[in-house]
């Protein structure tokens, strides 16, 4: 093995790395650029990539050929589902995804699944055909400006022009997506790339002098944070995806239980807490529960952690836990202010900060103000939680049917959502019991999302039930990918809660539009007929009685299974903070 | 809204193919006018330096320097207001050379705006002068009045700050510092 650290100016020079980047290669062998890709794969680990072929990534799918017993390729039916599906993979597996397209309308049809991972910090690596470089910049064929197009949403995008770039573009392309705050990575590979020849060498890198994956942490600030939590009488914790992507959970709880805080999450840092912790408040923003969004604004000190002050978690910044001194943990230093000014800022990864802060923490009780939670949290049950999931009579809500399927599965299942109302009752009315346990498109908030992120959930942990809530409207948006379903052999559970509308747009109109229901009716297909022309074995359901035993079904079903929910057609999502309010301004439905 | 200012924004990166692209997209997203840019080779080999100025306020700048900051392929970028830099443009103009002669003192304007005589041909002549924006535009105002102008152009700024080093040769040396101490065990 040979060590190139080309910032000091080593021989090598890395054969291309001249951008300070410490790499490390190992034995040459010949080999074309395609063959170099898959042995790059390999090499990072990678056992599954989501894919669809075309013209100029056919040298690629030749080769993956050869490779059918070491790198499992997923043949998705529109190139979305392959980078969503490369999300979900990614999201439960703490591994990057990888997608595979071709050039053009392939790597075009990725923008959305890449926006969504950048929003989310997911770590995926899209890798997309080229047309040759003599032909770049002349509007060949299936040319498309991928690096220009591509650059705003991600972490970094590269065009790879020779074959002999790539096992170094590779190594670098995971070593961005997968360290400091994840992200996705693009490599745009041109075809003379793929077919030309090179000394291919197994490549890592895990240095470039450009870029800082994890901030030094500051013990002056870990100092100053642990004194406020030290001297706080009502604080607070925020968790978001930033504890769950640092592997913190356990470091979260032990700070948390020493000084006796209550924690609320983010959508995405939702399964960070089991959902019985008793220091577990529920979670945050537009959509979340009364308790941990009316004491944002009471808590004394509040301790945000790997999350961003998304405007859903805040509402009006202006009135914004102004009562609070701020601290925020985040690896991100550009986080720091962006939204929302904090006291003390505390940079570095949550699993080191959290350990270093919780040293400092004197054991605590707070069981006044931890005791303060519990009268909203029973007026949450009792103005919306219990009507919601506990109805006596009328159509089927559908909270009842997120809350059964947690049940059944002995909340040990990972929960995917598409975006709307199935993903607001699906977060709010699932449980959990360990980690990496909700994919959902939580900033960019993308339907369409679902299917396929559930497709790449069960990719990422085989071993798990994965249960996907999806709404009649988002289903269509990616329901060719029942046909990976079929053709993979999926063992996904997709249970759509159907109401005939777009429902969280119905709902805005209800409350905000004077009911004024702008194009939110849908005219539905038989989803039951459609999945049985997939082999996908369904059933749907509208009366009470009926559900417990169809969740069964379909929990004891071989492999897919669709679970139709006819809903109350105008079904609403309580409580609810009207945008750009203030946070505490909560709607409740009729109490 | 707070006053807009005019800051600088200095930018060392990487050079790589796409770069101005991914700083200038940071500049588009949020609706900023980059006012002058000037970018070439760093004193350190392998380093490009950026120069961006651009008119907004305290909290939009920071924002928008750390966003460029956190680019991958960017090595570090800060921002001063004029009062912390030394900085200059550089203005070239081209004269009708019979015009200029007909001003009578040529020597006049080349003393009072400590211009120079770049080229000069029967037909045309090229001036240059460096200064603050004001002061090359004075004589633009100056020469367009008396002789007109056929060509006029003007540089981006470049500064330097009045602190005593670059700080990006502290921040290397400390990074190189770090990476020499730190075993290469996670590979």
């Amino acid at each position: 093995m040979e060590i190139v650290n080309d910032n000091r100016g080593m021989a090598d020079q890395a054969r291309h790395d001249n951008n300070g980047s410490r790499v490390k290669c190992g034995r040459v062998v010949s080999m074309t650029g395609s063959q170099a890709l898959i042995e790059s794969l390999l090499h990072k680990g990678v056992d599954t990539i989501f894919g669809y072929p075309g013209g100029q990534a056919i040298p690629i799918y030749d080769t993956l050929y050869d490779y059918k017993d070491q790198l499992n390729h997923i043949l998705v039916r529109h190139e979305q589902g392959a980078t969503h599906a490369a999300q979900g993979y990614a999201r439960v597996s703490g591994k990057v995804g990888v997608a595979l397209v071709t050039s053009g309308p392939g790597v075009a049809n990725t923008i959305t699944g890449i926006a969504d991972a950048m929003m989310d910090s997911t770590p995926i690596v899209v890798i997309a055909g080229q047309v040759p470089a003599s032909l770049l910049g002349t509007d060949a064929f299936q040319e498309v400006d991928v690096i220009g197009v591509t650059q705003p949403i991600t972490k970094w995008a590269y065009q790879v022009r020779n074959a002999d770039e790539i096992a170094w573009a590779v190594a670098r392309a995971f070593y961005i997506a997968s360290t400091g705050r994840p992200g996705p990575v693009v490599l745009d590979i041109a075809k003379n790339a793929q077919v030309g020849e090179t000394q291919y060498q197994p490549v890592t890198i895990n240095h470039i002098r450009s870029y800082i994956p994890l901030p030094d942490i500051d013990p002056e600030k870990i100092a100053e944070a642990a004194q406020l939590i030290n001297a706080s009488k009502k604080p607070l914790a925020l968790v978001g995806q930033g504890v769950i992507l640092g592997n913190a959970e356990k470091e979260l709880l032990d700070f948390l239980r020493k000084a006796d805080i209550p924690a609320a999450s983010t959508i995405l840092g939702l399964s960070a807490l089991p959902s019985d912790e008793p220091l577990n408040v529920g979670m945050l923003g537009m959509h979340g529960n009364i308790a941990p969004n009316l004491k944002t604004n009471e808590c004394d000190v509040l301790i945000a952690i790997g999350m961003r002050f998304d405007d859903r978690v805040t509402g009006d910044l202006a009135t914004y836990a102004k009562q609070a001194k701020i601290i925020h943990l985040d690896i991100d230093f550009a986080e720091i202010n962006k939204n929302v000014k904090v006291d003390v800022p505390v940079l570095g990864d949550a699993k080191d900060t959290l350990a270093a802060l919780t040293q400092l923490l004197k054991e605590n009780k707070h069981t006044e103000w931890r005791e303060e939670f519990k009268s909203h949290w029973e007026r949450e049950i009792q103005a919306v939680i219990n009507k919601e999931i506990h109805p006596k009579s009328g159509p089927l809500n559908m909270g009842e049917i997120v809350n059964k399927v947690s049940e059944a599965t002995g909340h040990q299942a990972v929960l995917v959502t598409d975006v709307g109302q199935n993903q607001m009752i699906g977060v709010r009315y699932f449980k959990y019991t360990q980690t990496r346990s909700v994919v959902t498109s939580g900033g960019l908030g993308t339907m369409g999302f679902g299917l396929p992120a559930a497709i790449g959930a069960k990719f990422g942990a085989p071993d798990r039930t994965v249960c996907l809530f999806v709404g009649d409207g988002g289903l269509q948006m990616t329901i060719q990918e029942l046909g990976t379903i079929m053709q993979s052999n999926v063992d996904l559970k997709i249970i759509l809660l159907n109401n005939e509308y777009l429902g969280m747009v119905r709902q805005w109109q209800e409350l905000f539009y004077e009911e004024r229901y702008s194009e939110t009716t849908m005219k539905n297909p038989n989803f039951i007929r459609i999945a049985e022309a997939y082999n996908i074995p369904g059933r749907s359901v509208t009366k009470r009685e009926e559900l417990d035993e169809a969740i069964q079904e379909m929990l004891a079903a071989k492999g897919a299974y669709l679970l139709e929910a006819k809903v109350v057609p105008k079904g609403m999502v309580y409580p609810m903070v009207p945008a750009g309010a203030c946070i505490t301004n909560i709607l409740l439905g009729n109490e | 809204m707070e006053e807009r200012t005019l800051y600088t924004i200095t930018i060392f990166s990487e050079n790589t193919v796409g770069l101005l692209n991914q700083v200038t997209i940071i500049f588009t997203r949020r609706r900023l006018n980059i006012e002058t840019l000037s970018v070439s080779p760093s004193a350190i080999e392998g380093i490009h330096k950026f120069t961006i100025t651009t008119f907004t306020d305290r909290e939009t700048i920071d924002k928008v320097v750390k966003q460029i900051d956190k680019r991958v392929d960017i090595i570090k970028a800060y921002y001063n207001t004029d009062e912390d830099l030394v900085f200059e443009e550089i203005a070239l103009y081209k004269i009708s050379t019979p015009k200029l002669l007909s001003l009578g003192s040529i020597e006049d304007i080349v003393r009072r705006y400590n211009t120079r005589i770049l080229d000069m041909t029967e037909i045309w002549t090229v001036l240059e002068k460096t200064g603050h924006y004001d002061e090359t535009q004075a004589l633009f105002n100056e020469l367009s009045a008396k002789t007109g102008v056929l060509q006029f152009i003007r540089s981006g700024r470049i500064a330097i700050t009045k602190s005593k080093v670059e700080r990006l040769s502290d921040m290397l040396a400390a990074m190189e510092e770090k990476l020499n101490r730190a075993p290469m065990l996670n590979f």
